[in-house]
């Protein structure tokens, strides 16, 4: 990971910081989110699970990091 | 003498061999159960097999680390198959990026599509469904789309490449049953994709008269998570779903004005002289002002004026009269909310 200023970005609505270089993947490992029956959007684009971990995220992207619930 | 009835088929049979088809999938069961409004996931486990369905909708919400069990686990010990919403988006931009996410969430490209107008309503926008439909077939979704009773609705989203049109009997969550079961006639009718009532049902008596009506299959989730006995509710669905569909299939008597005798009216036994010559004649009371004498119950035997068959809404059925106050929680009017 390289060396710099943590990065601010917004996940589901509350503000966090990640160092820099974190991945989508590297932030759920963090927040140790089940990868199952989820999906994740950088500023309302979907990123496709088998880019999660190419994905970086850059300062003031909001995540949304989305599971299944129950609903009609 | 045979005891046993040959005709009797048990539901796996009366399944197996009248499918229901969508998008060249096959369910034995006609039934789409929702999981929302459960009390929580292991009595939504338990009513979803009780419902014997084998498909049933989701949502996509933002994740809660603190959210107990997981309603992925429930599906995979179940083996039903996850249909994803888009419940809660009221543009057709939002409703697509919610698909997407659903697609990637649960790797199908299936969808059902709803975008809603309002808060109070929860009706669907038209304007807005249709321009996420056509998106949507165009991305290559499998949509089943949650629409009006608007049988111009139903027929413009059957254009646009939808899967399923899935009209509403009433309100999402109210429980109304049909409200206009002769315009989910006329999209039955006109309809060459399966025609799945969504929403509305408040009990079992609503999913059977929609598949009386010619639905192909009854979407619910509210009747079953939110009713005292969830399971026991499922239970019911299920079975009225089938008597419903076999009801269909089998054909219903038109109904008639007056009375038609199943006993042959020859080979009466001679029991003796009337022993009242003073007894009124039928056509002495009739209130009819007939010509012949004859019953008039011939000319008031159809089907009501528009519905083609007679398999059309019966008049009997048409909405319960709500009672101004709306005391009732779906019993018979004068009955209350006791109980």
């Amino acid at each position: 990971m390289s060396v710099g200023a943590p990065v601010r970005i917004t996940v589901n609505g509350e503000e966090t910081t990640v160092p820099p270089g974190t991945t989508v993947a590297l932030l759920l490992d963090a927040l140790g989110t089940e990868r199952r029956g989820i999906a994740v959007a950088v500023d309302g684009e979907v990123v496709i699970r088998r880019t999660w971990s190419e994905r970086s995220l850059a300062p003031g992207e909001a995540v949304e990091i989305l599971s299944i619930a129950q609903g009609g | 003498m045979v005891l046993t009835d040959p005709t009797a088929a048990t539901s796996d049979d009366a399944a197996g061999d009248d499918p229901l088809v969508i998008a060249g999938h096959r369910f034995g069961s006609r039934l789409i159960l929702g999981t929302g409004g459960a009390p929580n996931l292991d009595e939504l486990e338990r009513a979803l097999i009780a419902s014997g369905t084998e498909m049933t909708t989701v949502a996509l919400r933002r994740v809660d680390p603190t959210a107990p069990g997981s309603l992925f686990a429930v599906l995979e010990r179940t083996g039903i198959r996850a249909l994803p919403n888009t419940a809660g988006c009221f543009t057709a931009r939002d409703a697509v990026r919610t698909a997407r996410l659903g697609r990637e969430a649960l790797d199908t490209p299936w969808v059902k599509l709803e975008v809603v107008a309002d808060e109070r309503t929860l009706l669907p926008d038209p304007h807005e469904l249709l321009d996420a439909a056509e998106q949507l077939v165009d991305d290559g979704f499998v949509v089943l789309a949650y629409t009006n009773d608007d049988p111009v609705l139903a027929r413009r989203l059957e254009d646009a490449g939808v899967a399923a049109v899935m009209p509403l009997g009433a309100p999402i969550g109210s429980g109304m049953g049909i409200n206009n079961a002769y315009n989910l006639a006329m999209i039955v009718e006109q309809a060459s994709v399966p025609v799945v009532l969504d929403a509305g049902v408040g009990t079992a008596s609503d999913a059977a008269l929609a598949m009386e009506i010619g639905c192909d299959a009854v979407l619910l989730a509210t009747a079953v998570t939110r009713a005292r006995e969830p399971v026991l509710m499922a239970r019911a669905m299920r079975h009225a779903v089938e008597a419903g569909r076999l009801a269909r299939r089998a054909g219903r008597i038109p109904r008639r004005r007056f009375a038609q005798a199943s006993s042959p009216s020859e080979g009466l036994a001679d029991l003796g002289p009337s022993p009242a010559p003073g007894a009124a004649s039928p056509d002495a009371v009739s209130p009819w002002p007939t010509s012949s004498g004859g019953p008039p119950g011939a000319a008031l035997s159809g089907p009501p004026p528009g519905i083609a068959s007679s398999c059309g809404p019966p008049g009997a059925a048409l909405p319960d009269a709500v009672p101004p106050g709306g005391a009732s929680a779906g019993g018979p009017p004068g009955a209350g909310a006791s109980s």
